[in-house]
């Protein structure tokens, strides 16, 4: 019997995929169908890929004002696209198969960081909040690194790069849509059999040491499919950090639980939510006038702070 | 039985403990004393395997710990932490819950509820079992991690200054308790202690440290001299009976 809160949350998610399909929609229909369609499931990617990142790394790291921005996840996605432009020229990488291009970016990315995080945490004696901290830094390096290739680089493929740094939901790609499907089954299929050790990873390393689990080398694991979801939804629409915040508190306040197998769900569809939902009112009634990144953070922020104020986040 | 061959450990290049042999012998309380940076706690994880041996050997029960698996050992041997610090909204039911996931890895059944169900009647906490951890005292938590361990059902205990945060009366019954389950439940119970007078009133061996060198170890009748005591802890330890036979000890 799955959790009421659940069944809620699907059923709102099912309204607001019908608002988005349905909303104004006239002339051809099954060509806007289509076109929304692939919108939808890009927007749902996207939503599970940026929950489940956030979720996972609230949990790995104790704390939940923590996203996986703040560690430079995305920063080194974006390092990774900027190097590949600055080594294949624009020309070669224009070239790439946009398969190919994703999976060298995923791969890039998930090395970089198991290696990046496995030195760290070697040498900070597993103490997670110094990696943290040198995450930090890491992610300000890249983001200069990122600013040093962009002027190496000729204004045209400058362009390149600036359309992956913002986020934007119109362009998706649909081979790019099939690549990131692929690689988030495989994550939810590494996951699935793993709610429970979650559990006890939200523990804290001694306790969960103390339980018999191997906490370094899950802790490594996570990195990884953290790495993996980030890359997902970086790829598809572009660095959206906000979100995840406010999905985790959304999620917690809501589930007041600490199993994975109901909060990652729930923290899924609830970005699922707002994400379509916000795609909606932005495409009919802002009539695209703005960016949807732009709608989540204002509407997000101020709902966030609200919540705050009430002390109604936990 | 736990044995500790030349046992030495260092960190940030400072030696913390050189130098240790010891013998945990299976069953009763033994309480490692000490004044503060004797090495008391890394001993203690040492023997629970959150530090890694840098040099030495830890054997239980005859066989080398670094061989035994991580989940094997959960079965073998509870440890509960000083530090316990926990972000997930836990309630203080589900916590002790946890002690069980070695025996269950997540699957518990009927006979696990009835554990964790008796557990919390043994520790007090079945009042305060659907409260969340951020919502009770600091003691409150403590016991809870020490009822979490219990849960764990293992041979041995291992105890980093449980009595922390423990008002007397609460602190008196986790002693109370530990030894009852040294006597009735044959358990081994290894407790880091700051209190003397808890370690003597309670414990059946006490095994002293000072500098990372071992001072003393044995019988609590025997090394629980006003003499040794002075010396471990470099201060003035004085010792009186009072009119019910209790032994306690004054220090000043």
């Amino acid at each position: 019997m799955p959790d009421k809160r659940l069944l809620w949350l699907g059923s709102g998610l099912v309204a607001a995929t019908a608002l988005y399909l349905l909303w104004g929609l006239g002339g051809r229909v099954w060509f806007i169908l289509e076109l929304r369609g692939i919108k939808l499931a890009g927007l749902v990617l996207v939503g599970i890929a940026v929950a489940f990142a956030t979720v996972l790394f609230q949990t790995l790291s104790g704390n939940r004002i923590l996203t996986p921005a703040i560690m430079g996840f995305d920063a080194l996605f974006l390092l990774v696209q900027a190097s590949l432009v600055l080594s294949l020229g624009g020309f070669g990488y224009a070239q790439l198969p946009s398969v190919l291009l994703f999976g060298v970016n995923s791969g890039a990315m998930m090395w970089a960081s198991v290696l990046l995080f496995a030195a760290v945490l070697h040498r900070a004696r597993h103490d997670i909040q110094l990696m943290i901290l040198v995450g930090v830094v890491f992610g300000l390096m890249f983001r200069s690194l990122t600013s040093f290739i962009q002027r190496l680089i000729a204004p045209s493929e400058f362009a390149m790069i600036q359309g992956a740094m913002f986020a934007q939901f119109s362009g998706i790609n649909r081979v790019e849509l099939r690549a990131a499907s692929l690689l988030l089954l495989m994550v939810l299929i590494w996951l699935w059999p793993r709610m429970a050790v979650l559990d006890v990873v939200a523990l804290g390393r001694a306790p969960a040491r103390s339980l018999g689990l191997d906490y370094d080398r899950v802790q490594m694991q996570m990195l990884c499919v953290i790495a993996a979801l980030v890359s997902v939804s970086t790829a598809l629409v572009g660095p959206i950090t906000f979100l995840g915040l406010l999905v985790a508190s959304l999620t917690h306040t809501l589930m007041r639980t600490h199993r994975h197998a109901l909060l990652l769900p729930a923290s899924a569809l609830i970005a699922a939510i707002i994400l379509v939902s916000g795609q909606a009112v932005f495409e009919r009634v802002l009539r695209m006038q703005s960016t949807l990144t732009v709608v989540i953070e204002f509407v997000g922020g101020l709902l966030f702070l609200y919540l705050l104020a009430r002390g109604k986040l936990r | 039985m736990i044995e500790i061959e030349n046992l030495s450990h260092q960190i940030g290049g400072k030696p913390i403990l050189s130098g240790i042999d010891l013998t945990l012998p299976t069953g009763g309380v033994t309480a490692l004393i000490g004044p503060n940076g004797a090495g008391k706690s890394t001993l203690l994880k040492l023997i629970s395997r959150h530090l890694s041996l840098q040099s030495g050997a830890v054997a239980l029960d005859g066989v080398s710990l670094a061989s035994i698996p991580a989940d094997q050992l959960a079965l073998k041997l509870a440890t509960v932490s000083q530090e316990v610090g926990v972000a997930s909204r836990l309630r203080i039911k589900d916590l002790v819950a946890f002690g069980r996931w070695p025996h269950t890895k997540g699957r518990p059944d009927k006979a696990d509820h009835y554990v964790v169900d008796r557990t919390l009647q043994k520790f007090g906490l079945v009042d305060l079992q659907n409260r969340f951890l951020d919502e009770v005292s600091g003691g409150q938590r403590q016991r809870a991690f020490v009822a979490m361990a219990y849960a764990q059902d293992t041979d041995w205990l291992l105890l980093d200054e449980p009595l922390n945060n423990l008002d007397l009366v609460h602190a008196r019954a986790l002693m109370a308790e530990l030894k009852r389950m040294a006597l009735e439940d044959e358990k081994s119970i290894v407790i880091v202690l700051h209190d003397l007078n808890y370690a003597v009133a309670w414990a059946d061996r006490i095994v002293g440290l000072r500098g990372g060198q071992l001072e003393m170890s044995g019988k609590v009748k025997t090394v629980a001299t006003s003499e040794i005591l002075s010396a471990l802890y470099e201060t003035k330890i004085e010792v009186e009976d009072t009119a019910s036979g209790r032994r306690v000890w004054y220090y000043s």
